[in-house]
C-alpha cells in the first residue's frame, strides 16, 4: 500500500508518453482505457481516507528525486486528499466524456498525452512533500494547460488564449519559484512536513513581504483573481472537456491549493488578509456581475468560476477556522458542481450544435435525464438545499458574518455575488430547458437515448455526490477536520450538517434567493445594462492590453538587440576593451591599497634598454606604416627583438622558436601579401583619435597590471618541482624539453592538434580557392611549409 | 628592467589594439601578431627577469639550484603559445586571402551584412 501512489503518479506520466502508441491499438477507446488509472488512484485515495486519523499524516517517502534534496515525498494529510480526490475522481469521469466527446477530433493521441501529463502535474503538485517539487508539478501543469487550450492551434484565437495563459501563469511560476527560494534559503529546508512540524512562521522575518508578495503573485496568477482573471475566459478556447477539468478541480484551484498549504508557514498576517480579501472580493463580485451579460454557456461558466475562486481566496483571507473550513467545503463543492455543468456544456454543444442559450429553449421534453442533472448542479451553484452547495454557502456567510471590521463590505459583495449566482442558474435553466412557445422546437443531431453513457456518466455521478454530500456532510468532517488541522494547528469546531437552524445566515441566504428571483425576472434589462458595462469596459479591455504589451515587448527586446548586436567588428571590440579598462581599472583601484612585500627590481641593462628601445620604434612604425611591406619588415623586427630578449635573459630554446616562427610568418605574409590590398585608411580621423585614445588607455593598464602582478609573489613556483624531478623522474636534462614532452605532454599534444588543424584549414582554404574559382587562379603558393617546420628541442 | 619591460608590453598592447579596432583586415592580422607577442612576454616576465644560464642539468648532476638558472615552466608556456600563435596566424592569414578573393573587399564594415537579414 504505502508507495503504491508514487508508483500510480509515475504510471501517469508513463501513460502519457505511450499514449501515441497505445491510441494506435486502442483508438477511440483510449480514455476509456486511460481513465483506468486516474479510476486506481481514486480508489486507493479512498482506501487512505478511510484509514485517515483526525490528527495525522503520512508520508511517502521515495529515494527518486530530480536532484539531491529534491526527493519525490508525497503527504498525505486532509487537505491533499481533498484535492487529490477531486481530482482523480473528476479525472476519470473528463478522461469517459472526453472519449466521446473528442472522436472526431484531429491529433487524440497528442490530446491524451496533454491530459495526462496536466492530470499527473496536478496530482503530483497537491500531493508533494517538497516545495522545490511543488514547484516542478505547478510548472508542468501551466505548459500543459498550454497545450490543452490551444489545442485547436489552427485558429489564431486559440494560439493566442493559450499564450495568454501560459505567460500569466509562468509569470506566477516564476514568482513561486523565487518565492520557494527564498523560503528555503531562510529555513533551510524545503520539506513541507518538516516544515509545518516545527511550525515555523515566516512572519517576522525581514523578507516576509518580498516572499508573500510574489507567494500571492504565484496564486492569483494561477487562479485567475483580478487583475488577472482575463486569461480564464479566454482559455474557453480549449475543448470542452479540458475546459469542465481546468475549471473544476484542477489549474485554477491551483492557486487556492497553494495558499491554503503555506498558510501555516505564512498566512495570517495583516497583508495576507488584506491583499486576499481585496482580490478575492473584487474578483467574487466581478466574475458573478459579468456572467450575467454572456451568452455562452461555456462563458458564463467561466464567470462564474472567477467568482467562485474569488469567493475561495476571499474565505482563505478572512482567515479564521471557520472561513477555512467553509474554503475547503466550498472547493469541493464549486469542483462538484462546476465538472458536472461543463460536461453538460459538452452534451448540449454536441446534441445541439450551439451554445449560446439565448437560441436554445424547451430542451427538457428532449432531455428529460441532462434536465434533471442540470436542475441539481444548478441548485448547488446557486447555493439551495439539499445540495451541498447550500451548506459552503451558509458556511460562507457564517465566515463573513464572523469578522465586524469588514464584514460591512465583504457582506454585500458576497450577497450581491450570490444574488447574481441564484440569478444566472435560474437564468441558464429557463432558457435551456423551459420551451418558448412562439419559437419552434430545437431540433437535435443526437437523441439522448443515442448518447454513450461514458459521455453522460460524469455529470450524473457529479450530481450525485453532490446530492449525497449534501444530505450527509458527515463525510467530509474527517478529511477537513484533518486538513485544518494541518492548515493552522488549530481545530475549528466542526459539525456539518445541513440544517443549522434558524439564525441570521439563513435569513440572509432567503433574502439572496429572493433577491436571486427578483433579478431573474427584470433578468432583460439588467442583462442588457451588464451588457453596456462591458461594452464601456472594453475600452480597457484585458486580453488586447496585454497583447499590446507582449507585442511592445517584443519589439522593444528587437530593437535592443539590433542595438547591441549591430556587425560592427570594431565595435565590438570596442565594447570588450572598454569593459576590460572598466573592470581593470576597478580592480586596480581596490588593491592599491594592499601592501605586500616588494621585490626589488632587477637592474637596468642599457643594451637591453637599447633593444627595446629599438623594437618600440618598429613596433610604432609598422603601426603607421603606409606601405604594406614594410609594415611586415617592421613586424620582423619586433618579432626578432624580442627574441633577443628571450636569448638575453637565458632562453635559449625560446629564442630560436621564435626567430623560426617570426621568419616563417614573414615568408607566409610576403607570399600572400600580393593578393592582399593596399593599405587604406578607412577610419576618419575621429574615429581613429577616440581609438588611439582606448589603446593607450588599455596599455597603460597593462603595464599597471604587469607591474602590480610582478611585484605580487606570492606562492612558490611551481617551476622548483620541475628542476628537482627532471632528470631524476623524467631522465632529461634540458628541464623545458622535459616539461614540454613529459610533465606537460598532453598540452603539447593539444598544441600539435592545433597546429595541424591549422595547416588542414590553410590548406583546404587554398584548395577550395583552385576548385572553385579557376579563373582567377594564380598559382605558385604553397602555404603548407608552416607544417613541415616542426618544432624545437 | 621590469619597469621597462612592463612599458614596453603596455606599448605592444596599445599599438595591437590600435591595429585590430582598424577596419583593414591587413592591420587587424598586425594587430594579432603584436597581440600575441605581447602576451608571451608578459608570461616571461612573470618568471622573474634575472639573468641565469639556460635551464639544463649539466652532464653527471641530477639536479640544479634553481637560482642559477632562468626559470623554465614560462618559457615552456610560451614555446607552446609562440607554436599555436603561429597556426593561427597562418590560417588567419589565409582566410583573409581567400576572404578578399570572395568578396573583393578588405573593409570590415562590408562583413556586418553577412548575418541573414
Amino acid at each position: 500500500m504505502d508507495n503504491i501512489l508514487s508508483l500510480l503518479i509515475g504510471l501517469i506520466f508513463l501513460a502519457g508518453m505511450a499514449t501515441p502508441l497505445l491510441y494506435r491499438i486502442w483508438q477511440k477507446n483510449t480514455g476509456l482505457y486511460l481513465s483506468v488509472i486516474p479510476l486506481i488512484i481514486f480508489a486507493v485515495l479512498i482506501a487512505e481516507l478511510l484509514q485517515l486519523a483526525p490528527r495525522e499524516s503520512s508520508l511517502l517517502e521515495t529515494s527518486m528525486g530530480f536532484l539531491p534534496g529534491m526527493e519525490f515525498a508525497f503527504r498525505i494529510d486532509g487537505l491533499s486528499l481533498i484535492f487529490g480526490l477531486l481530482i482523480s475522481g473528476i479525472g476519470v469521469l473528463i478522461l469517459l466524456h472526453a472519449s466521446y466527446y473528442m472522436a472526431k477530433y484531429d491529433h487524440q493521441a497528442s490530446f491524451y498525452t496533454y491530459l495526462m501529463f496536466f492530470m499527473g502535474a496536478m496530482i503530483g503538485m497537491v500531493f508533494s512533500d517538497n516545495l522545490l517539487v511543488l514547484f516542478i508539478f505547478w510548472e508542468i501543469t501551466s505548459v500543459a494547460s498550454f497545450f490543452l487550450i490551444g489545442f485547436d492551434h489552427h485558429a489564431e484565437k486559440s494560439r493566442q488564449a493559450a499564450l495568454q495563459a501560459l505567460l500569466i501563469t509562468g509569470f506566477g511560476g516564476l514568482c513561486l519559484f523565487f518565492a520557494v527560494i527564498i523560503t528555503g534559503n531562510i529555513t533551510g529546508t524545503y520539506v513541507i512536513s518538516e516544515l509545518l512540524e516545527q511550525s515555523i512562521h515566516l512572519g517576522n522575518h525581514p523578507h516576509y513581504y518580498l516572499i508573500l508578495t510574489l507567494t500571492i503573485l504565484a496564486a492569483i496568477t494561477k487562479s485567475a483573481q483580478f487583475p488577472f482573471h482575463f486569461w480564464l475566459p479566454g482559455a474557453m478556447q480549449a475543448p470542452t472537456p479540458v475546459s469542465a477539468y481546468l475549471h473544476s478541480a484542477t489549474m485554477v484551484n491551483a492557486g487556492i491549493f497553494l495558499l491554503m498549504r503555506i498558510y501555516p508557514i505564512m498566512g495570517g498576517t495583516m497583508m495576507w488578509k488584506y491583499s486576499l480579501m481585496l482580490t478575492g472580493g473584487i474578483t467574487m463580485f466581478l466574475g458573478a456581475f459579468f456572467s450575467m451579460g454572456q451568452r455562452d454557456f461555456k462563458r458564463i461558466l467561466a464567470f462564474t468560476t472567477i467568482s467562485a475562486l474569488g469567493t475561495m481566496t476571499l474565505l482563505v483571507g478572512i482567515d479564521t477556522p471557520d472561513s477555512l473550513k467553509a474554503a475547503l467545503i466550498f472547493f469541493i463543492v464549486h469542483g462538484l458542481y462546476k465538472g458536472g455543468l461543463f460536461m453538460i456544456a459538452g452534451i448540449i454543444d454536441k446534441s445541439t450544435g450551439t451554445r449560446d442559450i439565448y437560441d436554445l429553449h424547451g430542451l427538457y421534453k428532449k432531455m428529460p435525464l441532462t434536465t434533471v442533472v442540470t436542475l441539481l448542479a444548478l441548485i448547488s451553484m446557486a447555493g439551495l438545499p439539499p445540495m451541498l452547495g447550500f451548506l459552503g454557502k451558509e458556511l460562507i456567510y457564517e465566515a463573513k458574518m464572523q469578522l465586524p471590521d469588514v464584514s460591512w463590505l465583504l457582506l454585500p459583495l458576497g450577497v450581491g455575488a450570490n444574488i447574481m449566482m441564484v440569478a444566472i442558474s435560474i437564468t441558464v435553466f429557463y432558457e435551456l430547458f423551459i420551451p418558448d412557445r412562439k419559437r419552434k422546437p430545437i431540433e437535435l443531431k443526437y437523441k439522448e437515448k443515442e448518447l454513450p453513457l461514458r459521455f453522460t456518466v460524469g455529470p450524473i455521478l457529479l450530481a450525485v455526490v453532490g446530492l449525497f454530500l449534501g444530505l450527509s456532510p458527515k463525510f467530509l468532517e474527517t478529511p477537513v477536520d484533518n486538513g485544518l488541522f494541518f492548515m493552522g494547528n488549530q481545530s475549528a469546531e466542526l459539525s456539518l450538517s445541513l440544517w443549522h437552524g434558524f439564525n441570521d445566515v439563513l435569513i440572509l441566504s432567503i433574502f439572496t434567493v429572493l433577491s436571486g428571483v427578483l433579478v431573474f425576472f427584470i433578468r432583460r434589462p439588467v442583462t442588457r445594462l451588464i451588457g453596456k458595462i462591458i461594452t464601456w469596459l472594453d475600452r480597457l479591455h484585458l486580453p488586447t492590453l496585454f497583447t499590446q504589451l507582449i507585442n511592445k515587448y517584443v519589439k522593444s527586446a528587437a530593437k535592443n538587440t539590433n542595438l547591441l548586436q549591430h556587425g560592427y567588428h570594431r565595435f565590438y571590440l570596442l565594447t570588450f576593451f572598454l569593459m576590460v579598462i572598466a573592470l581593470m581599472g576597478i580592480q586596480i583601484f581596490r588593491i592599491t591599497d594592499i601592501h605586500l612585500p616588494e621585490l626589488t627590481p632587477s637592474p637596468i641593462k642599457i643594451h637591453v634598454a637599447l633593444l627595446l628601445l629599438v623594437t618600440a620604434c618598429a613596433v610604432v612604425f609598422a603601426v603607421f606604416a603606409k606601405s604594406r611591406l614594410s609594415a611586415i619588415l617592421t613586424m620582423g623586427v619586433v618579432g626578432y627583438g624580442i627574441a633577443m630578449l628571450y636569448l638575453y635573459y637565458g632562453a635559449v630554446d625560446l629564442a630560436i622558436t621564435q626567430f623560426l616562427a617570426e621568419t616563417v610568418l614573414m615568408v607566409l605574409f610576403v607570399m600572400v601579401i600580393y593578393y592582399l590590398p593596399e593599405f587604406a585608411i578607412l577610419s576618419s580621423k575621429k574615429s581613429r583619435l577616440r581609438d588611439g585614445i582606448i589603446s593607450i588607455g588599455v596599455g597603460v593598464f597593462i603595464t599597471l597590471i604587469v607591474l602590480k602582478a610582478k611585484f605580487l609573489n606570492l606562492e612558490t613556483p611551481v617551476s622548483e618541482f620541475f628542476v628537482a624531478n627532471a632528470y631524476t623522474e623524467a631522465h632529461g636534462r634540458n628541464i623545458r624539453n622535459v616539461i614540454l614532452v613529459d610533465f606537460r605532454a598532453l598540452d603539447t599534444m593539444g598544441e600539435l592538434t592545433v597546429l595541424t588543424l591549422a595547416a588542414a584549414g590553410v590548406y583546404s582554404l587554398f584548395r577550395f580557392q583552385i576548385k572553385i574559382l579557376k579563373k582567377k587562379k594564380t598559382g605558385t603558393d604553397e602555404p603548407r611549409q608552416d607544417d613541415n617546420k616542426k618544432m624545437h628541442v | 628592467m621590469e619597469y621597462i619591460i612592463a612599458i614596453f608590453i603596455g606599448l605592444l598592447y596599445a599599438c595591437g589594439v590600435y591595429l585590430i579596432l582598424r577596419r583593414s583586415i591587413v592591420k587587424v592580422i598586425l594587430g594579432v601578431f603584436v597581440l600575441s607577442n605581447a602576451t608571451s612576454l608578459i608570461i616571461f616576465l612573470s618568471g622573474g627577469i634575472q639573468r641565469g644560464g639556460a635551464p639544463f642539468i649539466p652532464e653527471g648532476a641530477e639536479t640544479v639550484d634553481p637560482a642559477t638558472i632562468s626559470d623554465p615552466l614560462p618559457q615552456a608556456l610560451i614555446l607552446t603559445a609562440i607554436v599555436i600563435s603561429l597556426g593561427i596566424s597562418a590560417y588567419i592569414l589565409a582566410l583573409k586571402y581567400r576572404y578578399f578573393d570572395v568578396t573583393g573587399t578588405h573593409d570590415l564594415d562590408q562583413l556586418k551584412n553577412t548575418d541573414q537579414r
